[in-house]
């Protein structure tokens, strides 16, 4: 079956390659895509670009609800009808593996060689590639790093930490400092969805385990993963975390943050920008460090978000789709993300010292260093499955209802018996 | 039978039919479809299709998660229809009572219900805001965990939904009310009955047919609630407010296992129809004695 996919999708290619070059018919391709929050929306600008630059070829861009969980639905339910209703399509790099197997995507390698993955993000441009063959081009990478309140850390002389077990050193000895009941230590995302999952893999890699080894075995060492669950649990009973940190996504974690009540946070790139904004109480008092190890363990690593492009395999215009794909994955697509205004941060690394997009963005030289080291969530077509099956077993262990070993040893024989039926 | 009560079954059949048709083709084909898939393994991205008979079914009933989600749904539904049914009749009794503001206090009323249930969500996601949360500071600045804490996320839960949905009983039921003739309760006085044997002999029985269907409607959606805790908790924490529809929704359109996520919706039709079947049996029994 698989192997009729592939061969069916050479085929494709082929056939793609043998058409006449771009500008020879008229073509409309669609471009779907999640709709893109904030003040500026670089697409339609990059659109009438590609347009003048492709003659004949006009895109129709087409935004879905910002909801992962919506677009998720959305691109299952019409790339499984086989739909060659949009060409183009916006996913979030943990889709990629998993719509690559399905047989959904087109495979870009005949058109897009490794070589040009190279200027992405090694962690960004994994995402893109899944059984040896390339189905996805980034455009712009999310990577989760430590704010830190450089006034506070300032005033009691202590640099930015290193481990968590220092972390939580200095989150204690500043708020008995300060003697401010309103400010809490360290804020994250424990509530039951994917972002638990992100914060867990942290703590993870940095006690030197993972969720999925490199043979694919799952939770291979569940001693170290328990312990690793045990300390995020240990951070909410010991105050350093407030209660509520159970519940809190990423926005619910950056307001008090933003509003000066948290020493540090746990958060994407994106939030810089809200804290640097103008009439924000922490502007000029936010620093930015990679996320902590563990004293036992490895040095912190962030994980990686963000969105790919990808073509639908049932596109009528595989040539000029995968030619908006490089186009808009290329430098000057993800330079226009760079623009002020734009909360987005591009997989290129040029980017990150490219003097408009630092006089835009003045933090960005600072994500340049934790981006390049950051890793992928596990790049594997079942990682959703793996994700919500893990869920509730992490957030069990958070709020106290399972033991962190109770936990781990839920999530492993449940996980073995969902993959049973799949390898 | 006469030739004419034959001739009027039959246009009554007729007229019936498009309406009848239009059901089977939207609801009894997808529904036999669904219960096929439900047989299946059906993994699209593995190209997976296989019939496993009721393995499914198997494992659900040895499976953790499914019985407490559907123990979570029970808890669920009965506590706040209880509670929507207690206070959508006090509230209409309220109403009744009421001469100046009425207007305003059912136009607020049906605000609350108006308000997609996802923005009811997001709303009380600050109200419940263990800091700068109104609910919080009102109780006298405790910083209840409420989304958070395994206990207090399935209550919070259900008073959001009993201040969104209390309303429709409460219009029901002061409906009902506008039509019962002041010569009842006249009779009643005249008969020496007080407040409360008013309320017990006259109002309550009279109001009995109305609160059934209230009870039926509101059940059969309370077994289906969804949107409240997936924006609110997401089922979380620890999985406290993951309802059986929340389950078939991750199993189904997150892990693409079509077959699984079939037999949890499956079942969840099987509970709604049975709790539908007892409520009608119930119903056309007080439509007998009436």
């Amino acid at each position: 079956m698989r192997g009729v996919a592939l061969v069916l999708a050479a085929l494709v290619a082929l056939a793609g390659c043998t058409e006449p070059p771009r500008g020879a018919a008229p073509a409309t391709i669609v471009f779907k895509h999640a709709k893109i929050l904030g003040p500026l929306d670089p697409i339609p600008g990059l659109l009438r670009e590609f347009e003048r630059r492709n003659p004949g070829v006009t895109v129709r861009s087409e935004p879905l609800t910002w909801t992962s969980d919506e677009q998720h639905q959305f691109y299952v339910i019409n790339l499984d009808g086989a739909t060659p209703a949009f060409d183009v399509l916006l996913l979030d790099l943990i889709w990629v593996p998993e719509f690559a197997q399905a047989g959904w995507l087109l495979d870009l390698s005949p058109w897009v060689t490794r070589g040009e993955l190279a200027p992405h993000f090694p962690a960004a441009a994994a995402a893109s590639v899944w059984n040896g063959r390339v189905w996805g081009l980034p455009w712009n990478m999310n990577v989760g790093v430590l704010y830190y309140r450089a006034d506070l850390l300032a005033k009691y002389h202590l640099a930015p930490p290193r481990t968590w077990e220092e972390l939580v050193e200095q989150a204690q000895r500043i708020r008995a400092g300060e003697r401010d009941p309103k400010l809490d230590g360290v804020l994250w995302q424990g509530k039951q969805y994917e972002g638990l999952v992100v914060n867990v893999l942290e703590h993870f890699w940095a006690s030197g385990t993972a969720l999925l080894d490199e043979h694919d075995r799952v939770l291979p060492e569940p001693e170290r993963a328990a312990a690793a669950l045990g300390f995020m649990r240990g951070l909410l009973e010991s105050g350093v975390s407030p209660a509520w940190v159970t519940a809190g996504d990423e926005e619910l974690t950056r307001r008090p943050f933003g509003d000066g009540r948290a020493v540090f946070l746990r958060s994407w790139p994106y939030a810089m920008d809200l804290f640097e904004a103008a009439g924000s109480p922490v502007r000029g008092r936010v620093g930015i460090a990679p996320l902590p190890g563990h004293v036992a363990g490895a040095a912190g690593v962030g994980a990686t978000g963000g969105f790919h492009l990808a073509v639908n395999r049932r596109t009528r215009h595989a040539e000029a789709a995968v030619a908006l794909v490089r186009f808009l994955a290329g430098a000057e697509g993800q330079r226009a993300i760079t623009a002020a205004g734009v909360a987005l941060y591009p997989t290129r690394v040029d980017l990150y010292r490219d003097p408009a997009a630092v006089a835009a963005h003045p933090h960005m030289p600072r994500f340049h260093a934790l981006a390049l080291v950051a890793r992928p969530r596990p790049v594997t077509p079942y990682y959703l499955m793996l994700s919500t099956t893990v869920q509730p077993e992490f957030s069990a262990a958070l709020v106290g209802v399972k033991t962190p070993a109770q936990a781990v040893s839920y999530a492993r024989r449940r996980l073995e018996y969902m993959l049973s039926g799949l390898r | 039978m006469t030739a004419r009560e034959r001739a009027d079954r039959l246009a009554g059949l007729a007229f019936v039919s498009p309406a009848l048709l239009a059901l089977a083709a939207l609801t009894v084909y997808p529904g036999l479809w669904v219960l096929w898939l439900s047989l299946q393994q059906r993994v699209p991205i593995f190209g997976i299709a296989r019939f496993v008979g009721l393995e499914h079914y198997a494992f659900l009933a040895g499976d953790a998660r499914f019985w407490n989600a559907g123990r979570v749904t029970l808890v669920f539904t009965a506590v706040s229809v209880g509670l929507e049914l207690a206070l959508g009749l006090a509230v209409a009794l309220a109403l009744q009572r009421q001469r100046a503001g009425r207007r305003l206090a059912l136009s607020l009323l049906l605000l609350a219900w108006a308000l997609p249930s996802v923005v009811t969500a997001k709303l009380f996601e600050w109200l419940y805001h263990p800091s700068a949360g109104l609910v919080n500071v009102i109780l006298g600045g405790h910083a209840f965990n409420w989304l958070g804490d395994p206990r207090l996320a399935l209550p919070g839960l259900i008073a959001a939904d009993v201040w969104r949905t209390m309303p429709f009983v409460a219009l029901l039921c002061y409906a009902r009310l506008l039509t019962i003739a002041p010569e009842v309760y006249e009779a009643a006085r005249v008969d020496g009955a007080g407040r409360g044997a008013t309320l017990a002999y006259v109002t309550l029985p009279l109001l009995r047919p109305i609160l059934l269907i209230a009870l039926l409607f509101r059940t059969l959606d309370a077994l289906r609630a969804f949107d409240l805790m997936f924006v609110l908790t997401g089922g979380g924490p620890a999985s406290t407010t993951e309802t059986l529809t929340v389950y078939a929704y991750r199993s189904l359109f997150q892990t693409l296992q079509l077959g699984f996520g079939a037999a949890v919706g499956c079942v969840i039709f099987a509970l709604v129809m049975l709790v539908a079947w007892a409520y009608l049996r119930a119903l056309r029994g007080e439509a007998a004695t009436a």
